[in-house]
């Protein structure tokens, strides 16, 4: 165990965000999700009993007959905000005296850094590499990304859990954003900052960073590994395995997002549209992390070599 | 005036004689009337909100009336974003984190310190790092006013993040609000791409690496890389695909800096401030923020519209 190799990387400057996100973000899941639950026990409660939900009972939060429904903005919000500003700057003005912002030697180009990482926000996308030629895992991806967000309000047809935090009504959607963003985002984020060492290798918590470390993996493409030499079998074999993997998706998420009677209500109500794009979207996801079992466990680098892009 | 003038004139038959007592018996009186009169206008200076230069700067009278309270709020260009009034329960913090207040305080936090650098910042090969060093060295308080720089972006992209993750977790993105969600997705991108630009501004090896590794994806891209597939085919090379253009040139050098330094003092903020009036009109618009809401149940969905 090497202690001081683990400090190192956790005392960086720059990896403090990092550390920070390690608190923060299983921290508000809790404190979301805690009240997702609550609600989820207030609404079996109202639907038991109807009557109880014509009622001040159905609100999530504290309520009185006697208070006013409004508030003054001055200053019930306005001293809100000011107290944050307030805390938000002593913290800035905390982290900016403790801690100095890097500074490495000039820019040499001649020089290689190693390992040269990404700022940490982006460093989900340079894991991505691993798995993915650059143009899927520097381009194409986070297009996608940035798209698939932007449509979840025009795909997402449950009319449930509009202001308020519930688990039960919005199952899939919470189980889906979960996934995408501290399954697959926030942790290869921690992969990339506290694991990939030199080379980009793999390096747990506390094995030295060895810059000589030599790892003799070979990753084959599948065709390698069926022992297949003729190009053009090779090329529909790898066509074949994908359009295997884009249907078998396809077929599974459709199961998930009709699992339940809700789940087929929900289901019901959306267009041919919305329902396409949310299985291109979600088949996309997908590939991710099953291109990362197949490159971890099988050694597979390319499932379809084509003379154009492989994957 | 009118006070003292009928002084003098009830002084004046008093005697022609005894004139110089007469002069400093009415300096007497006359200082104590002024003094008096200060006294009187310093205890209204203890309530400055009812000067005459309050009202010229605020625009309302302040009277403890919820009227004025309102007033206060509308007729303010800061605060005039906020509604007089909000619904009770929407000031809760475990509904919004405060996430998104906090993130627009930050972002105010990083044009004000980013302001201040740009004083001592040139954005030229070899006079850019050595700026950073003066920076850190001789500006008083320079290095603080760096270290803030630099760890508010990267707190932003945290609070950012976790703005987002409530929103989803409250479905605060349906209906009405669907496209404030949009607008939120393509200010979390230019919040990402604003700290991604500045990080090549010092032109340290951190910053040029970082950079050439992220360039080099774009070498990649489909159809507009050269490296990317069908690039070739579509005729494109090193020098004339996308990374030429974000960098100014095939390789990361001066040019690539001042693209860096204009797309990340003046572009970026200025989209990423036009983005965020919209996406806080929109909250006015849409009704305000979604909740807390009171709970829905399933036997209460409505048909499609
Ligand atoms: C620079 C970044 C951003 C700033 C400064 C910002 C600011 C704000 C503020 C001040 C609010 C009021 C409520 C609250 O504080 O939670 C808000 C609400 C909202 N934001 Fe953002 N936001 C940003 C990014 C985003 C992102 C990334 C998303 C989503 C992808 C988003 C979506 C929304 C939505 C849908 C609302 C309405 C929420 C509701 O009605 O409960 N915003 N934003």
């Amino acid at each position: 165990m090497d202690w001081h190799q683990l400090w190192t990387i956790l005392a960086t400057p720059d990896n403090v965000p990092i550390t920070l996100l390690l608190f923060v973000i299983p921290f508000y899941t809790w404190y979301g999700l805690r009240q997702s639950l609550a609600n989820d026990r207030l609404i079996e409660k109202l639907e038991a009993d109807p009557a109880l939900a014509k009622t001040h009972h159905r609100k999530t939060q504290p309520y009185r007959p006697e208070w006013a429904r409004e508030v003054h903005v001055w200053p019930y919000l306005l001293r809100i905000e000011f107290l944050a500003a307030i805390i938000v700057t002593i913290i800035l003005f905390v982290w900016s005296i403790v801690l100095n912002a890097p500074l490495e030697e000039p820019a040499n180009p001649t020089l290689t850094m190693n390992p040269s990482k990404a700022p940490w926000y982006f460093l989900g996308l340079q894991e991505m590499l691993v798995y993915f030629d650059p143009w899927m895992a520097g381009v194409v991806l986070p297009s996608l990304i940035i798209v698939g967000l932007m449509v979840i309000p025009y795909i997402d047809e449950n009319p449930l859990g509009n202001g308020y935090y519930v688990y039960k009504q919005r199952k899939f959607a919470i189980w889906t954003f979960i996934f995408g963003f501290i399954i697959l985002w926030v942790s290869m984020i921690i992969i990339g900052t506290m694991i990939r060492g030199p080379g980009w290798m793999w390096f747990w918590p506390g094995q030295t960073w060895d810059h000589n470390r030599l790892i003799f993996e070979v990753n084959r493409d599948l065709h390698e590994i069926l022992g297949i030499r003729n190009r053009w079998v090779a090329f529909f074999l790898g066509g074949g395995a994908t359009t295997l993997y884009l249907v078998g998706a396809a077929i599974g998420i459709h199961k998930l997002i009709t699992l339940t009677p809700f789940s087929k209500k929900i289901y019901k109500r959306m267009s041919l549209l919305q329902y396409v794009t949310m299985q291109i979207f979600l088949i996309t996801m997908l590939s991710l992390p099953v291109k990362m079992v197949l490159r971890l466990l099988f050694r597979i680098k390319y499932v379809w070599v084509t003379p154009w892009f492989n994957i | 005036m009118a006070e003292t003038n009928g002084n003098s004139g009830n002084g004046a038959p008093a005697g022609n004689g005894s004139g110089g007592k007469s002069v400093l018996t009415t300096l007497v009186e006359g200082s104590k009337e002024v003094k008096d009169r200060a006294l009187k206008e310093i205890e209204t200076y203890k309530k400055p909100e009812k000067t005459d230069l309050w009202k010229s700067i605020l625009r309302v009278k302040h009277d403890e009336t919820p009227r004025s309270r309102a007033l206060g709020v509308l007729s303010n260009v800061f605060l005039h974003l906020h509604p007089a009034k909000i619904n009770r329960d929407a000031v809760a913090y475990n509904y919004t984190w405060g996430m998104g207040g906090i993130s627009f305080y930050i972002y105010i936090v990083l044009v004000f310190t980013g302001a201040l650098l740009m004083f001592y910042y040139h954005p030229s090969k070899v006079v850019a790092f050595r700026d950073i060093l003066y920076l850190e060295h001789d500006v008083p308080f320079g290095k603080l006013l760096r270290n803030m720089h630099r760890w508010a972006a990267h707190l932003m992209v945290i609070t950012v993040e976790l703005h987002m993750f409530r929103v989803f977790l409250t479905g605060s993105y349906k209906r009405p609000r669907e496209f404030n969600w949009v607008v939120g997705v393509i200010l979390l991108v230019l919040t990402l791409l604003l700290s991604f630009t500045g990080y090549l501004l010092p032109d340290d090896q951190l910053g040029f690496w970082a950079v050439t590794v992220g360039t080099n994806m774009a070498r990649a891209t489909p159809l507009l890389g050269h490296d990317g597939p069908f690039g070739l085919e579509l005729g494109m090379t090193p020098f004339n695909d996308v990374r030429f253009a974000l960098l100014g040139g095939s390789i990361v050098d001066s040019n690539a800096l001042l693209r860096a330094y204009i797309w990340h003092c003046v572009a970026i903020p200025i989209i990423a401030s036009a983005f965020m009036v919209v996406h806080f009109w929109r909250i006015r618009k849409d009704g305000g923020i979604s909740g807390p809401a009171p709970v829905m149940l399933e036997s209460e969905i409505k048909e499609r519209r």
